[in-house]
């Protein structure tokens, strides 16, 4: 049993409907409570779906169970196919289904539908959503693709995109541009926008361009040892990556690199002049392990940002996010526990956090900037305008999305020069962030509920013996807010280091003066 | 008192046969009232024992992502717990424990069941006993079910507030009792209203925090806020405690009538209800007149959601003019509804429980000019063309007694309003709109 406030992932079944909801003609059921219907307002909400999942939820009651559920799922299989009449069924069972027994894969394989029916083992209790996208599209994969005569032109599958994915809908259109430019077409995406008969002509494809391993790692390793297609292993997210992913391109497909660059944006605004107001800025990434090993090359290479930390919430990426934190000189955070994450970003007080909306809760309650780079989703990341991560403007999109929340170059300096200036004060966010107003309660929301002063679960960092003299505490506050932290950390690192107890003016600048770079 | 409510001619809707169909349902489950519960009592912890998806649910229906640390979590159960049950009960005391070191300022702890912890039959009574034990006397443990195999959305808040009526003190005293979590600000409302007709003492359940002096007796009488506490009714009843039947305070009618029923039960005198009730009522009067243009003669639909159903259709087909194709809910007891159903004028289909594309077929076919639905539903069908009201927003927004009577009405005249002020279709060369329904995003996949 484990205590959780927040998840980053949802359980197995949401990533089948992921799946499920990405594709065409194709029908989910799934033997679940009624409750569980609420994964529905995911797609409908928050991606402002505007068809429901194609999902038939059985709804079991508690009478039920004394009685007769797997009748139950039996009608409900029947009644979903005369009425929706898909090209494939997938069928599975929720967490509390699970727990009932009752195999409706084996049960929908001796109803003869006269469509594919595709049986799910998606263990709710061991494993998480990204788990559930991966297995249910490698199943769905297996079970429709066959090895096929090659398309004559070169194709691509692009896989991994599914619907509540971070910009899957921007990305594949980016990297259909990048391929079109090298002149190769798509043959299939999968699974957002194919129907069943679709995915039975993947096999036509030359190569398979892995975008997001999270969600199709495993039907691309089976389409390379069964339909002999090789798969990309760069995803092309930032400058760096976009280059080799089309140079990884080139040598699967001996076709000449090409790569447009008319657009792209990122390198000159990093080099512009006031863009130094970025360098070294010290870092947090947390996401899923995808876009955080994506980020972090940004970051370091791109951005000349430092990383101080980086993990991800997702196990099945552990090892390549761990690798790439050694290579930096740092350790990995791998864990799905936000107050984990939170107790490791308030130790390393960095300047700037680049997470999901855990993270984005976690920066509020700190006052630390935050930009979001990975799922779960929320509504603001389903943005009306075009706003890709991978390619050209994708890379342009993800230097726009980081500088946002950071104070402006200028404006930093006139915040350390009147830092006595009474608008200047912690509340007071970054000048372009609009009114400082207190937050108001959004209507429709959860407003009218009284209140109350948001406890932290977290504890505070042991302060240990050193005192901070009086004096001392109010030159703290004239440092601005967003160093604040970083300036206290090492000041009490330093004064411990020395045996110091007493924290006075001076310690302060003395610390100044010895973390100075 | 005041003027009896003028009774549909026709008869109302209380003999109506009930339209019952089973398939698909397209609800929350019980679990859903924690996130305005956790919020009303404000010493109180709920820790759901459930799985992955309790926890998903509750922080994608608390309004996508929440901004402020909950007073609510999840224990998840993992393989280890399911392969033994002895396990549970220790593990939960550790979570327990972990839970209220971290939190010392908890005071009361529901221990919240749900679909898997009821299929394993994990006994969270008899943890709920052992803990209070060991952490009297400063937390007290409750617990009660919220899982989707029993309960649907509002029915959380009846459980919750069900669980905490036998461990109320004994009473003799002559009280009102109010039952239901409302916002502060229409709580308060509601019982200066009844304060200035020289009612009281008031008390309500579920009291803000556990230490206040609410108990429960022979001499209490009380009038529910919300239709959906049937269970809470009845462990009133087994304490004593006896009912005041009334239409709910919903709109300057149901307000009036909700307040009447209460004014008669303590003797208060005509003159004295109608100084009181004069100035609010008019005012709601009006507030509800300006929404109601906009609503005057349009049909309306509800899918069943929060149980709010029947008195919101008494209120919008009577006092804003509205007629009612079907009215849907998730469950009627008619001891609770039956008032509002006399008032409510014989005409629509009024259905219990669902067989969702059922309804959708039935409501496609009406074409209502207004279809109140869960989320899930909403969008599909404003991309059919159909103006929605989303169900959830009546049980987050204040709704209640006269001076929200306005926004009530508000909140069913925007979407039609919003129809009008909305010039997004494409025109055709006649310079007439040509339609535009199905213009969303998804509409046209390959």
């Amino acid at each position: 049993m484990k205590l959780t406030v927040w998840t980053y992932e949802g359980p197995p079944h949401v990533g089948a409907m992921r799946v499920a909801t990405g594709m065409t003609d194709l029908h989910y059921v799934l033997h679940a409570p009624q409750g569980d219907t609420y994964a529905d307002l995911l797609f409908t909400m928050i991606e402002r779906r505007d068809h429901r999942p194609p999902v038939t939820y059985t709804t079991f009651q508690a009478r039920d169970l004394g009685a007769d559920t797997a009748n139950l799922f039996k009608q409900a299989a029947q009644d979903a196919y005369d009425r929706f009449k898909p090209q494939a069924i997938i069928v599975g069972a929720s967490c509390t289904a699970e727990l009932i027994q009752d195999d409706p894969g084996g049960m929908a394989e001796t109803m003869g539908l006269p469509v594919p029916t595709i049986p799910l083992e998606l263990p709710s209790y061991q494993r998480k959503e990204n788990f559930g996208a991966d297995e249910t599209f490698f199943q769905i994969v297996k079970t429709l693709a066959k090895p096929m005569e090659r398309t004559k032109q070169v194709t691509a599958n692009l896989i991994g995109p599914t619907a509540l994915g971070f910009r899957h809908r921007d990305d594949i259109q980016e990297v259909t541009a990048l391929l079109s430019d090298m002149g190769i077409s798509v043959n299939v995406v999968a699974p957002m926008t194919s129907s069943p008969a679709d995915i039975a002509r993947m096999g036509a494809a030359h190569f398979n361009v892995l975008m997001y391993p999270e969600t199709a790692e495993s039907a691309a390793r089976w389409m390379e040892r069964d339909l002999d297609q090789p798969y990309t292993k760069t995803v092309p997210i930032g400058v760096g990556a976009t280059r080799d992913f089309v140079n990884e391109v080139a040598t699967i497909t001996g076709k000449d690199a090409y790569l447009d660059t008319s657009r792209l944006r990122l390198p000159w605004y990093s080099k512009s002049v006031d863009s130094t107001y970025l360098t070294g800025k010290r870092v947090f990434l947390f996401g899923d392990g995808t876009h955080v090993l994506a980020a972090a090359r940004i970051a370091q290479d791109e951005m000349g940002f430092e990383v101080v930390g980086m993990g991800c919430y997702n196990r099945e990426m552990a090892r390549p996010v761990r690798t790439k934190a050694k290579d930096m000189g740092i350790e990995a955070t791998i864990t799905d526990d936000y107050l984990e994450v939170e107790r490791v970003i308030e130790a390393l007080q960095p300047e700037m956090i680049l997470g999901t909306q855990m993270e984005r809760h976690i920066g509020k309650r700190l006052g630390i900037p935050c930009a979001v780079i990975s799922a779960p989703v929320h509504v603001q990341d389903f943005p009306a305008r075009y706003s890709p991560q991978m390619g050209i403007e994708g890379a342009n999109v993800i230097f726009d999305t980081w500088v946002h929340p950071l104070v402006m170059g200028l404006e930093e300096h006139l915040l350390h020069m009147f830092r006595e200036d009474f608008e200047f004060h912690d509340a007071a966010g970054p000048s372009h962030h609009g009114g400082h107003a207190p937050a108001a309660s959004g209507s429709g929301g959860p407003a009218p509920r009284p209140a109350d002063s948001p406890r932290s679960f977290s504890s505070k960092m042991n302060e240990g013996s050193v005192v901070w003299l009086a004096d001392a505490e109010q030159e703290l506050k004239k440092i601005p807010f967003f160093v604040r932290g970083k300036a206290r950390r090492n000041t009490e690192i330093f004064a411990t280091e020395r045996g110091v107890d007493e924290i006075s003016v001076d310690t302060l600048y003395e610390a100044k003066a010895h973390f100075a770079r | 008192m005041t003027e009896l409510p003028r009774l549909p001619t026709a008869g109302g809707c209380r003999e109506t046969p009930i339209l019952k169909q089973r398939g698909q349902r397209e609800v929350f489950c019980g679990l859903t009232g924690i996130i305005w519960l956790h919020r009303k009592m404000q010493d109180a912890f709920f820790l759901v024992i459930g799985s992955r998806t309790c926890a998903h649910l509750l922080q994608s229906a608390a309004g996508v992502m929440i901004f402020a640390e909950p007073r609510f979590g999840t224990a998840i159960l993992e393989e280890t717990d399911l392969a033994g049950l002895a396990d549970a009960q220790d593990e939960l005391d550790k979570v327990v424990d972990e839970l209220l070191i971290r939190r010392p300022d908890i005071k009361q702890l529901f221990l919240v069941g749900s679909c898997p912890s009821e299929v394993i039959k994990l006994d969270l009574a008899k943890a709920a006993e052992r803990m209070t034990q060991r952490h009297a006397p400063s937390v007290r443990v409750l617990n009660f079910s919220g899982s989707g195999i029993e309960t649907t959305f509002t029915q959380g808040e009846d459980a919750c507030l069900a669980s905490m009526v036998p461990v109320l003190p004994k009473t003799d005293e002559r009280q009102l009792l109010l039952v239901g979590a409302l916002p502060d600000v229409v709580e308060e409302q509601a019982i200066g209203l009844l304060e200035a007709m020289g009612i009281g003492p008031i008390k309500v359940l579920p009291a803000p925090r556990a230490n206040s002096d609410l108990a429960v007796g022979p001499n209490t009488v009380y009038a529910l806020t919300q239709p959906f506490l049937g269970d809470t009714h009845d462990a009133l009843t087994r304490r004593g405690a006896r009912h005041i039947p009334a239409p709910f305070p919903f709109g300057e009618e149901g307000t009036t009538q909700w307040l009447a029923a209460i004014a008669t039960e303590f003797g208060v005198a005509p003159e004295l209800f109608e100084q009181v009730t004069t100035a609010p009522r008019a005012r709601a009067r009006k507030a509800i007149a300006q929404a109601a243009e906009a609503l005057n003669g349009m049909s309306i639909f509800f899918f069943p959601d929060s149980q709010l159903e029947i008195p919101l259709a008494r209120f919008l087909t009577r006092e804003c003019g509205m007629e009612a194709i079907e009215v849907g809910a998730p469950f009627i007891h008619k001891g609770i509804v039956g008032p509002d159903l006399d008032l409510l004028a014989e005409g629509p289909t009024i259905s219990e429980g669902q067989d969702v594309d059922l309804q959708l077929d039935r409501a496609k076919a009406a074409k209502p000019d207004l279809t109140v639905c869960g989320l899930g539903l909403a969008n599909p069908l404003e991309a059919e063309g159909l103006a929605t009201k989303w169900a959830i927003e009546l049980v987050f927004t204040p709704v209640h007694f006269y001076e929200q009577a306005g926004d009530l009405a508000g909140l069913f005249s925007r979407p039609i309003r919003r129809a009008d002020l909305l010039k997004l279709d494409p025109v055709s060369s006649d310079g007439k709109y040509d339609g535009g329904v199905g213009a969303g995003p998804h509409a046209q996949q390959p």
